[in-house]
């Protein structure tokens, strides 16, 4: 467990709170992506998602690590990434719920990278403007990488869209899946306000005009349901993320404060 | 042997003592061929099957830092894999074909992998000794006689030396840690050892295709040398661990100026190599799972591919008209 202090310095500070989000966001989505990792149906696409599970810890690593050093400087408390990525319970997770669903299939997989990936990118393009430097250079760096996955994502929901009657079939329904996820991402919190207030309509507006460009070339139409899923950013997750957690933080729960 | 064939073939073993490269496009013996074949295609099959058991271990990473190693780790044997099918084709066989092979059971892959892998320590044993076989294994073969196969093999060689230091690196920081990451240590080495000196092959005297492969100079050193040098390295390596090789007789001897080590449980090696050892079918039905559940994409990528081709060829001709 975090302790107690740092839990409460979190819990008060915006700033913290936000760098947490955007970190979750990447992490958890890196570990969804590394599952696949030996089990691709391609072996370059194989490689290519890995790649993506990388750049993602990559972006992930940055952020924690920025809001460690944050959080020691104000707490007078050492804090590190890991204890970051590993001590807090699934109610103080902060991603977005669409991060944490299962991978289900090829097509699914490459539909949630593309549906996030896109968001992200306006995000992080925002964010190159931020006044506060780390977070501005985090994101200098991340768009680049950014970039790519969204590219390649758009191209496989393109194949799938417009590849065989079985692959549509899959796609439609990943999106049915998956649609009532995406709202979420659009709506700041107040954590985020502060970072992306005056920002956010612009991403929204970007985001939906991408989509609907590349849904239109691979003939997809995307749900019309109003209900949007949330909560991932506030800390209410689904099911999924208590056992995503238990099996990625299992060795610093077994055997508390070792290095590794 | 007609006398046209008998010139090629001492051409070919006059090019193969003067240190020429054979490439694809060159005349090469039927069964200098299907050797590599099998060697290649059996060398790639190991790097992919060999995700598997480290793979496990991603999302368990216990750090960050180890997380993001470990996947680059992985990711570097899945283009190993990619490197060595490529090769591989470059003597006529598809890479669907090698597939086929591995999934039917008919092509064999590294035994070490057929090993599970329990604990983190694993990914430093496995790194440490299984990386570290490899490597001996495989230096020697940025020199092979086959120019396709020598120079994949000298990137696999740069990737797989980072992979060794990683592994030593990760056992390293257990062997200085609590007593529990020490015993974790040192039950991973007791794990891999034994099937580490195993991945050299059968002794010399048993070893069927050895003797026509250094003939070609596929292969340069024996299965035992190779091995032998295994144990000097890694006997010294292991007291910067503090630990201890699972081998009661392994001395030093003055006289020969190497390590002596015990007896290998060839009998184990057999087992495993027919199929029974611990996991040799969790790692087969994972990869054909893994190629089963993508035929639909696979197809699908075909299908859009040619839908893009007709559309772009259908716009020329449309445009070629209206300029007309």
């Amino acid at each position: 467990m975090l302790q107690q202090s740092i839990k409460s310095y979190i819990q008060q500070d915006l700033q913290t709170q936000y760098l947490l989000h955007l970190a979750d966001n990447a992490l958890i989505l890196s570990h969804r992506n590394s599952q696949w990792c030996g089990h691709g149906p391609i072996l370059e696409q194989d490689i290519a998602l890995t790649n993506i599970a990388l750049d993602q810890l990559g972006q992930a690593r940055n952020l924690y690590q920025y809001a460690a050093l944050l959080i020691t400087e104000k707490t007078g408390i050492a804090t590190t990434e890991d204890q970051l990525a590993y001590l807090r319970d699934v109610g103080e997770f902060k991603n977005c719920l669409l991060a944490e669903l299962p991978n289900g299939d090829w097509g699914q997989t490459v539909l949630r990278n593309f549906l996030m990936g896109s968001y992200q990118f306006f995000l992080y393009q925002e964010l190159q403007q931020s006044a506060i430097g780390q977070l501005k250079a985090i994101a200098e760096k991340s768009i680049k990488e950014i970039t790519y996955h969204v590219r390649w994502s758009a191209d496989w929901v393109l194949r799938l869209g417009d590849g065989t009657a079985e692959s549509k079939g899959r796609m439609v329904q990943a999106l049915e899946l998956l649609w009532a996820y995406t709202g979420e991402m659009l709506e700041p919190c107040d954590y985020e306000l502060p970072f992306i207030a005056t920002q956010s309509s612009f991403i929204k507006a970007a985001w939906e005009a991408k989509i609907a460009s590349v849904f239109s070339e691979a003939s997809l139409v995307h749900p019309t349901n109003e209900w949007m899923q949330s909560g991932g950013k506030k800390g209410i997750h689904t099911e999924h993320l208590g056992y995503l957690l238990a099996e990625m933080q299992f060795l610093q729960r077994a055997y508390p404060g070792l290095e590794w | 042997m007609d006398q046209t064939a008998n010139q090629l073939q001492d051409q070919f073993q006059q090019r193969i003592d003067l240190e020429q490269k054979i490439e694809p496009r060159d005349w090469m013996p039927e069964k200098y061929r299907q050797t590599l074949i099998r060697q290649i295609s059996q060398h790639a099959h190991s790097e992919i099957i060999g995700m598997l058991p480290e793979g496990n271990w991603i999302t368990r990473a216990p750090s960050l830092k180890r997380k993001a190693i470990l996947l680059a780790k992985v990711q570097d044997e899945a283009g190993h894999g990619l490197y060595l099918y490529s090769a591989a084709e470059t003597l006529g066989i598809s890479r669907d074909e090698m597939y086929e092979q591995l999934h039917s059971g008919k092509a064999k892959y590294s035994s070490i992998f057929n090993y599970p892998t329990l604990s983190w320590a694993d990914m430093g044993a496995i790194g440490w000794l299984v990386d570290g076989a490899a490597i001996l294994n495989q230096v020697p073969l940025c020199r092979t006689s086959f120019g396709p196969y020598a120079r994949a093999m000298v990137r696999v060689c740069k990737e797989e030396s980072f992979h060794q230091r990683q592994g030593f690196e990760c056992l390293l920081q257990l062997s200085r840690g609590s007593e529990v990451q020490r015993q974790m240590c040192q039950d991973a080495i007791n794990r891999w050892w034994w099937p580490s000196l195993m991945m050299f092959g059968p002794k010399d005297d048993e070893s069927p295709n050895s003797k026509l492969s250094m003939q070609w100079k596929i292969k340069r050193f024996s299965n035992d040398e190779l091995r032998q040098k295994f144990v000097d390295m890694i006997a010294e390596q292991i007291k910067l661990l503090n630990m201890v090789l699972p081998d009661p007789d392994l001395t030093w001897n003055e006289q020969t100026k190497h390590y002596d080590y015990g007896a290998i449980n060839w009998e184990e090696f057999k087992q495993v190599i027919q199929g029974n050892g611990p996991c040799n079918k969790e790692r087969l039905e994972a990869r054909k799972k893994a190629w089963t559940n993508g035929d639909w994409v696979r197809e699908a990528a075909t299908v859009h591919a040619a839908k893009q081709a007709k559309r772009k060829s259908e716009a020329q001709t449309f445009s070629a008209k209206e300029t007309q």
